[in-house]
């Protein structure tokens, strides 16, 4: 590998760990806010208990998500200076904005976590909001400046690649930052609650009974499943841009080499570069055309029409947006037989153990569909790392040590990830945690 | 405004920042030290007094870093390019510190092997302030050289320019400072003989902050000649003085038990001195090929982050006053 390979490597490490746990500071919040609120309407402990549990959760995985992100903010200018330079005259003011609405979200963890007896519970509960609120435009406003990296806008260079005059303000009054950040949000709300409810339908199946899980599986699938069946709503809106904007990006998504009319849709298969065909895919007539323009016949540019060289991965690119498109019919569907029987058979739906199992497997999808999404967007983009204006190879750093931090970075990745799963397994923490972290 | 009046702002504020994040984060820092020099009977109530006062208001207070980096890279992106491009190494053990920092304390918490990640957040710590102090000083030293179509050139002879001796010194004269900055902090929030622990670490930090500071002083002098003048020149040494008597009276007040007297000086020193410190480094962002106007990103861009800032401090200022109100309130009386 070299040391363009390396440098992205750990880029995709990073956000790919990363991206995990701004999730869970989105969503998380939220779910918690909807309990302590259904404690202080109903006086009910267990939805106490349950914002107690959370809440903790959230602690420990807010900071290892404060940490990756710091890693990001690094990382963007060492691996990839160059890109700073336009960056940051462009859009970096995005990143500010956000470091304000992450300011709020640290400081209101900070009274949350610690505050349960010093602040008047109708407080407590309302910084819960405070969090879930900022943790929410915090993941927007990031999304800004990706979605500047698909649609460079608001700048003019010289030829040196300069940035000589900026539109600070124009990123935000577009329709792609509106769509991305639509869809990107709602992938946070539909991923974690999902993930909850099928840890919670496992507690079920091994025999817990109390309303304690029951009331965690409701509240959890209310909010995934809002937001699972308002995703593909979002993003067939995405596809439409994507069509109009990133048409090397499209037709990778869909493995289509012939530019047409009436473009099938293909599913799976497997994406063959030299005959340019998706081989064995299941094709379903002129649906391409439709998800690019809403209309049939719409013309689709093919991979055969642009230089190869401007090609991204197609395969893991076509693959990636097959398996998020797969795991979000799957929940939705899945999201809506659980409230079909639920509205039928009330409480008795928490004794069918195929709802419990199909929530069991449907639960990590979510986040499936996440990784696999955020997959499309940036490896679509490639080989560019600002769309049309710079090559990703073109930004990369000039030193010589990017395999060594690759290696140690992706070892404290690791170690990270397998010490949180554990701690968060283990579940109840060590004698004294209790009163340090909560009741204090 | 002109555009170098603007340029001139931002960096005031990327500045404010950075003082902000000496006071609180660098102070977290300084407890990371003395959690790994807890010693005597009282050695894990030290920890817990540390833990004690980190545990509610860390991650605010590393937030300051974020806001200078993203201050930097907006309003300065072509000297903070050749930055990431000539520190490419101590940038990333800086970030390396503060990850392993923040995680060992978050999983000594959580109750993960308390001793080893107590270890392990104590030298973390240590990385961080040092590397990071000893950046500042290979830019103030000219160690970094960039070519005029923005290059960088680490060196001529190969040897890392932030391993320095000059650097080095200001490396440990930051953690120095992070330490009495923590050691002057926790005698307020402690009690009985856990508070005289602590002032004694107190006396002993801000002993060695002086001594480190007559010896930077003098490294300076041989490898940073042209800062030496700056800021002994008007009109940045009128504030050097300011911050050395304050320093002073934070010394006195700790002697005579005034704590709260102390602290508060402590931490008028420290941001006192970065003050002067910009005002002698305000022409170049890297010594001597970048200088900071013409670095600048173009003026829309610096107004946007020149405006965003009362709008953002609005919010956060009375949201962190809640924080500390709500923490730290009752060790002021």
């Amino acid at each position: 590998m070299d040391r363009l390979a390396f440098a992205r490597a750990q880029m995709g490490m990073s956000l790919a760990f990363h991206i995990v746990f701004a999730a869970i500071g989105i969503a998380l919040p939220l779910a918690i806010f909807v309990v302590e609120g259904l404690f202080l309407w109903s006086g009910e402990q267990h939805y106490l208990r349950l914002a107690r549990r959370w809440a903790k959760v959230t602690g420990l995985l807010f900071a290892i998500g404060a940490i990756s992100g710091t890693a990001l903010s690094f990382e963007l200018g060492l691996l990839w200076p160059k890109y700073m330079q336009v960056m940051g005259a462009a859009v970096g003011q995005a990143f500010g904005l956000e470091g304000f609405a992450f300011f709020i979200e640290g400081i209101f963890i900070g009274l949350y976590l610690y505050g349960w007896r010093r602040l008047k519970p109708v407080t407590h509960w309302l910084c819960a909001g405070v969090i879930a609120l900022s943790g929410a435009a915090s993941g927007a406003l990031v999304l800004a400046v990706n979605a500047w990296m698909q649609l460079p806008v608001g700048f003019k260079m010289d030829a040196a690649g300069k940035v000589i005059s900026t539109d600070p303000s124009a990123i935000f009054r577009t329709y792609a930052w509106v769509v991305m950040s639509i869809h990107s949000t709602l992938a946070c709300y539909e991923a974690v609650p999902l993930l909850m409810a099928g840890i919670y339908a496992m507690a079920l199946l091994k025999g817990r009974r109390d309303a304690y899980c029951r009331s965690a599986m409701l509240v959890c699938m209310s909010i995934g499943g809002i937001a699972a069946i308002l995703q593909p709503m979002s993003g067939d809106a995405i596809a439409k841009f994507v069509y109009r904007t990133q048409p090397a990006k499209f037709a990778a998504m869909e493995a289509e080499f012939e530019t047409r009319t009436h473009a099938p849709m293909h599913l799976g298969g497997f994406p063959d570069l030299k005959a340019r065909t998706d081989r064995d895919s299941i094709e379903i007539p002129d649906l391409l055309s439709f998800l690019a323009a809403h209309d049939f016949s719409a013309r689709v540019t093919g991979l055969n029409d642009i230089p190869q060289a401007l090609w991204p991965n197609v395969r893991v690119v076509h693959w990636a947006f097959d398996l998020m498109a797969v795991c979000g019919t799957i929940i939705a569907i899945a999201t809506i037989i659980f409230w079909v029987e639920f509205a039928v058979r009330r409480q008795r739906v928490f004794e069918i153990r195929t709802v419990l199992w199909m929530l069991v497997i449907v639960g990590p999808l979510g986040l499936v569909a996440l990784e696999a999404g955020w997959f499309v967007t940036e490896l679509g983009r490639q080989p560019w790392i600002i769309q049309g204006i710079m090559l990703t190879k073109d930004a990369v750093t000039p030193s010589a040590q990017v395999p060594f931090v690759f290696f140690a970075f992706a070892l404290l990745y690791v170690s990270l990830a397998v010490i949180v799963i554990l701690l968060i397994r283990r579940g109840k923490y060590a004698p004294g945690a209790e009163s340090v972290e909560v009741l204090r | 405004m002109t555009h170098a009046d603007l340029a001139y702002l931002c960096a005031a504020s990327a500045l404010a920042g950075l003082i902000a994040y000496t006071l609180l984060g660098g102070a977290d820092f300084g407890g990371g030290v003395w959690d790994l020099l807890a010693s005597g009977p009282r050695k894990s109530q030290q920890r817990h007094a540390v833990g004690h006062a980190m545990g509610p208001v860390w991650e605010a207070n590393h937030i300051w870093l974020i806001f200078v980096l993203v201050t930097l890279f907006t309003c300065f992106p072509q000297g903070y390019s050749a930055l990431c491009v000539g520190l490419f190494v101590p940038l990333h053990l800086i970030l390396l510190g503060i990850m392993l920092r923040g995680a060992a304390f978050i999983f000594r918490k959580y109750g993960a092997a308390p001793h080893h990640w107590g270890k392990v957040f104590g030298v973390a710590s240590i990385i961080s302030p040092v590397l990071l102090g000893a950046s500042f000083g290979a830019v103030t030293a000219g160690g970094l050289r960039v070519s005029a179509a923005g290059a960088v050139i680490t060196g001529s002879d190969h040897v890392a320019p932030w391993l320095q001796l000059y650097p080095l010194g200001c490396g440990i004269l930051a953690l120095s400072t992070c330490a009495y900055l923590a050691a002057v902090y926790l005698v307020v929030e402690t009690r009985g003989e856990l508070r005289e622990d602590f002032r004694r670490r107190a006396i002993f930090a801000g002993t060695a902050t002086a001594a480190l500071s007559a010896i930077v002083l003098g490294l300076a002098m041989r490898d940073a000649p042209w800062f030496v003048r700056q800021l002994l020149s008007f009109p940045a040494w009128p504030v050097v003085v300011v911050g050395l008597v304050l320093f002073a009276s934070s010394a006195i007040a700790v002697f005579r038990r005034h704590y709260v007297a102390s602290c508060a000086c402590a931490a008028a020193e420290v941001a006192i001195l970065l003050v002067g410190w910009g005002i002698a480094h305000r022409e170049f962002l890297i010594y001597p090929d970048v200088q900071l106007v013409p670095a600048a990103a173009p003026s829309a861009t610096l107004r946007f982050v020149l405006w965003s800032l009362p709008v953002g401090l609005i919010l956060v200022l009375p949201s962190m006053w809640l924080l500390f109100h709500t923490f730290k309130r009752e060790h002021l009386h």
